[in-house]
């Protein structure tokens, strides 16, 4: 199912993961076009998050490889995956509680902020002038993503959802090429849901950007992604569009549940 | 100020004014990526007249209806002026209707063109496209989410203002000569009624009777150009209209319009206007929020606020009002000033506020005293759409909580045999779009245009005072008068009750409907460690009920005192298990309820209170944001309260 037009961006090959005797991913491989919203599905445990860790560097898997634009990767730690263009948010949302929105989402600029120490210590000089460039960039997505209104709120009294959306403006503030989204619609209602749906959909299209996400809704992978891949107990179900994957009798046996 | 000039009754003459004598003065500001930005009315003019020529080369004809929908944004503000210049009728939408809301207005008005804020709306008229006939272009402000569509028929705002600067003068000519057409008898603008009562009707308003208005309120108050506004109202609301773009442009002051919808209350306190407008919910919800947080506040710091609000009670009225107070007072006062009132103020951005107004709901005397008290010049305007608003304003040192005000220079008021408002004003509509029927049933011959409110001239004040929709006003089975908004009102002056809703027309007594205010008692929740995990789970809590009971017999005893309102005390009441909300069609956008449709629509909970049930299952259809419907299910605890005798006072309350 590789579409001929498109250009592969990452692929994952034939990779193993384990933790001890636990097996969490075994022998999966799928590729991410350029453009496309691929979203990665399965139930609990089914090692959606493990994957998401291997591609961003966080976990090493024992077999395999991973292949960034034509070239295999090297096996790297999770800040030398950022520089390659790869943004990511969390599950379990991992904001800098005590610190403000427009502050939290300036964290997704450090990298890029490279002028000497001393001025930085300062604040003085080309250290300013670099600050006002990238805190308009940063601006610019908060205004996309429609937080301005707690622009200066400290995020850890914000509500749920708010905090997830702040996340995404962190992750997009690195202006990664390709954004991994760990469940970014957990715990919210239809309409945060829609909302959130609607920025993906948003980002991709503006920014270009790639997007990888993990979710559990059906209904809303349907709707957002461009091809699926199907995790169950660490093995790949199937991997294809939205619609060839819901028909696939697997698919249904491992989300309706059948005797193993 | 300008009044006397008798040439100034266009808007496109209004502009000129305003660029000739106030060019380099700021005509509107609006905050972008975090940075407020600010438009002289030199800028802003050649903007409106850019946008104008594109707009001709769009093909917008003269006398097309075109729809404007979106938050407030300069932008919107530039394309009403920008359409009226060009002999074209601005038809201002609510952003938040539904599609089908927008399908009526937009068929019934035969919309040709439309300028809209963002992708929603686009996306809106998209999907009713197909039953708009003659339908053409829509013009976009923000591009965001826009890429992908077709752009045959969409344009890019930036784009036909482009069109109208690179003109080799075609345009320019065209423009000038349909400006020349234009007169004070030319269609100013389409404002649709909110509609309490069935379809919103169109009013049409031409240039001469807004901007009549619009310089009676102007003379009134005394604005001019260095006066600064927030707009944050629904521009498709005709307060909104009347004070951003009529007085805007009749004062030449300054319009500020915040960066986000939900940024109002940051950004009004960055801006510091001197006018502000607010509907009372607004004001009650400020209060709320300030008690809220003095309850969480150190011990010093609310012994001082309490210590402080108890002179300002005492004597802030009478100091804004210039009346005589004793210096030991005074002293105090400008104490409190320095360290409470003072911060307080800058905190809900009212420090340069000249002139604060409320309308269209009552106001209790107590909030209304809250703010007077701090310094904040709260008045009540009383005024309705086929009016151009402004009816009756009250003076800086007339001001009540049950009166809305003396009429306006040029305004004639007289009260009708049933009861009813009747007014002669310079800011009459002319019709009712298509509906010359409804257009002579409240307009009649000479002139007098029935309110459908029913009031009468308060004779210790000299002032209007309101009771209720004439239409509302009914009879209990005993004759009894049967005012529902009097006692839905006393009901609201509570903080934790947002909604209410009274019936008993025709029957023995009444009962009613109550929305609990979740802020309020979602806090009060929270200091008595009660968890809920939703509206409708904290609504149905016994406790909630036992606070809404003390309410309601409070309000009983209240109407207890009143011989000719004595009748409308509440026998039975219960909780509603969601929010009136308007995309429910329930209230109104501004926040007006729908009597016979909720009667109608909840017309079980009804009969179960006029029955002896003490609880009643119910399941009733909601509507999300983005049309989908859903079902809520609910069992409603009936709460029977006490009733009073007739001038009997507290010997038997609960």
């Amino acid at each position: 199912m590789v579409n001929e037009q498109k250009k592969v961006m990452m692929e994952v090959k034939n990779i193993n993961l384990r933790f001890g005797g636990v097996i969490a991913i075994q022998d999966v491989s799928f590729d991410i076009q350029e453009g496309e919203i691929r979203a990665i599905i399965g139930p609990n445990g089914a090692g959606k998050s493990s994957m998401l860790n291997v591609i961003n560097g966080f976990y090493h898997p024992q077999e395999g490889e991973i292949w960034f634009r034509g070239e295999k990767r090297p096996s790297m730690e999770p800040y030398e995956v950022a520089k390659t263009g790869i943004a990511r948010t969390f599950q379990n949302i991992a904001l800098f509680k005590g610190m403000t929105t427009i502050e939290n989402v300036m964290t997704g600029r450090q990298l890029q902020m490279n002028k000497n120490f001393f001025w930085q210590l300062f604040r003085y000089g080309p250290a300013i002038e670099e600050e006002v460039e990238h805190r308009r960039r940063c601006e610019e997505i908060i205004d996309f993503l429609e937080i301005n209104h707690i622009r200066k709120s400290p995020v850890g009294s914000l509500p749920y959802g708010l905090q997830k959306r702040v996340e995404l403006a962190r992750a997009l503030a690195m202006e990664p090429e390709l954004l991994l989204l760990d469940e970014p619609m957990a715990g919210m209602n239809v309409e945060e849901k829609q909302d959130m749906s609607r920025f993906i959909i948003d980002v991709n299209e503006e920014f270009g950007t790639t997007i990888a996400l993990i979710e559990h809704d059906m209904a809303v992978v349907m709707d957002l992604a461009d091809r699926v891949v199907v995790l169950d107990y660490g093995k790949m179900l199937a991997d294809g569009t939205p619609k060839e994957v819901q028909s696939n009798q697997a698919v249904i046996d491992a989300y309706l549940g059948v005797a193993h | 100020m300008q009044s006397s000039d008798v040439a100034l009754d266009t808007m496109p003459r209004l502009l000129a004014r305003n660029v000739a004598e106030f060019g380099d003065s700021p005509a509107y500001r609006e905050k972008d990526l975090g940075i407020w930005q600010t438009w002289t009315w030199k800028e802003a003019s050649s903007e409106v007249m850019n946008l104008a020529k594109g707009l001709i080369d769009l093909g917008i004809k003269e006398g097309d209806h075109v729809a404007v929908i979106g938050r407030n944004r300069p932008y919107l503000y530039w394309s009403l002026l920008a359409i009226q210049h060009i002999g074209a009728v601005p038809v201002p939408l609510y952003q938040d209707a539904v599609a089908e809301e927008m399908e009526y207005i937009l068929t019934h008005c035969n919309a040709t063109f439309a300028i809209v804020g963002d992708q929603e709306q686009v996306d809106k008229i998209y999907e009713i496209s197909g039953s708009l006939k003659g339908f053409k272009d829509i013009v976009y402000v923000d591009p965001k989410g826009l890429r992908k569509y077709d752009k045959t028929k969409l344009h890019d705002l930036d784009s036909v203002i482009k069109r109208g600067e690179n003109d080799g003068g075609q345009l320019t000519s065209q423009l000038e000569s349909r400006i020349t057409k234009i007169n004070g008898d030319t269609t100013c603008v389409l404002c649709y009624t909110s509609g309490t009562t069935g379809k919103s009707k169109g009013v049409v308003q031409t240039h001469k009777s807004i901007i009549g208005a619009s310089m009676a309120a102007v003379e009134f108050d005394q604005f001019n150009n260095r006066d600064s506004i927030l707009s944050y109202l629904p521009m498709a609301w005709v307060g909104d209209f009347m004070i951003s773009v009529g007085l805007g442009m009749a004062a030449g002051g300054c319009i500020n319009c915040p960066e986000g919808p939900d940024t109002m209350q940051p950004d009004l306190r960055e801006i510091g206007p001197s006018f502000f407008f607010g509907p009372p919910p607004l004001w009650e919800r400020l209060k709320t929020s300030v008690y809220i947080r003095i309850e969480d506040a150190s011990p010093i710091k609310k012994a001082a606020f309490h210590y402080f609000m108890d002179t300002a009670s005492k004597v802030g009225k009478d100091i804004m009002e210039k009346k005589p107070v004793r210096i030991w007072d005074r002293l105090k006062y400008s104490l409190g000033n320095l360290i409470i009132f003072g911060p307080l103020k800058n905190m809900l951005g009212m420090s340069n506020v000249r002139i604060a107004y409320t309308a269209g709901e009552a106001i209790s005397s107590e909030l209304f005293d809250f703010y007077r008290s701090l310094g904040i010049n709260l008045k009540q305007l009383y005024g309705q759409t086929e009016a151009s608003v402004f009816l009756t304003m009250q003076g800086n040192d007339e001001v009540y909580s049950d009166t809305v005000g003396k009429p306006l220079k040029g305004v004639e008021l007289k009260i009708a045999d049933s009861g009813e408002v009747l007014y002669k004003a310079p800011g009459t509509f002319k019709e009712y779009y298509k509906n010359p029927k409804a257009t002579t049933e409240t307009k009649d011959k000479d002139g007098w245009v029935a309110t459908g409110d029913a009031g009468y001239m308060d004779d210790e004040t000299g002032q209007l005072r309101i009771i209720d929709r004439a239409k509302d006003v009914g009879k209990l089975k005993s004759g009894a008068l049967f005012a529902p908004k009097y006692v839905e009102n006393k009901l609201k002056f509570f903080p934790n009750i947002l909604e209410a809703v009274l019936f008993g027309d025709g029957k023995e007594n009444c009962v009613a409907f109550l929305n609990i205010d979740l802020t309020a008692v979602g806090n009060w929740a929270e200091r008595n460690n009660i968890s809920y995990a939703s509206y409708q789970e904290l609504a149905a809590n016994g406790e909630v009920g036992k606070i809404l009971k003390e309410h309601v017999e409070a309000v009983n005893m209240d109407l207890a005192k009143d011989s000719m309102m004595s009748g409308c005390q509440i026998r039975r009441f219960l909780v509603l298990h969601k929010e009136l909300d308007p995309d429910d069609g329930e209230i109104t956008r501004t926040r007006k309820v729908k009597r016979s449709f909720v009667a109608e629509k909840y017309s079980d909970l009804v009969s179960a209170l006029y029955s002896d049930k003490t609880s009643i299952a119910t399941k009733t259809e909601v509507t999300y944001e983005d049309g989908r419907k859903g079902y809520l299910e609910a069992t409603l605890g009936i709460v029977d309260a006490t009733l009073y005798e007739l001038q009997q006072q507290s010997e038997n309350a609960a």
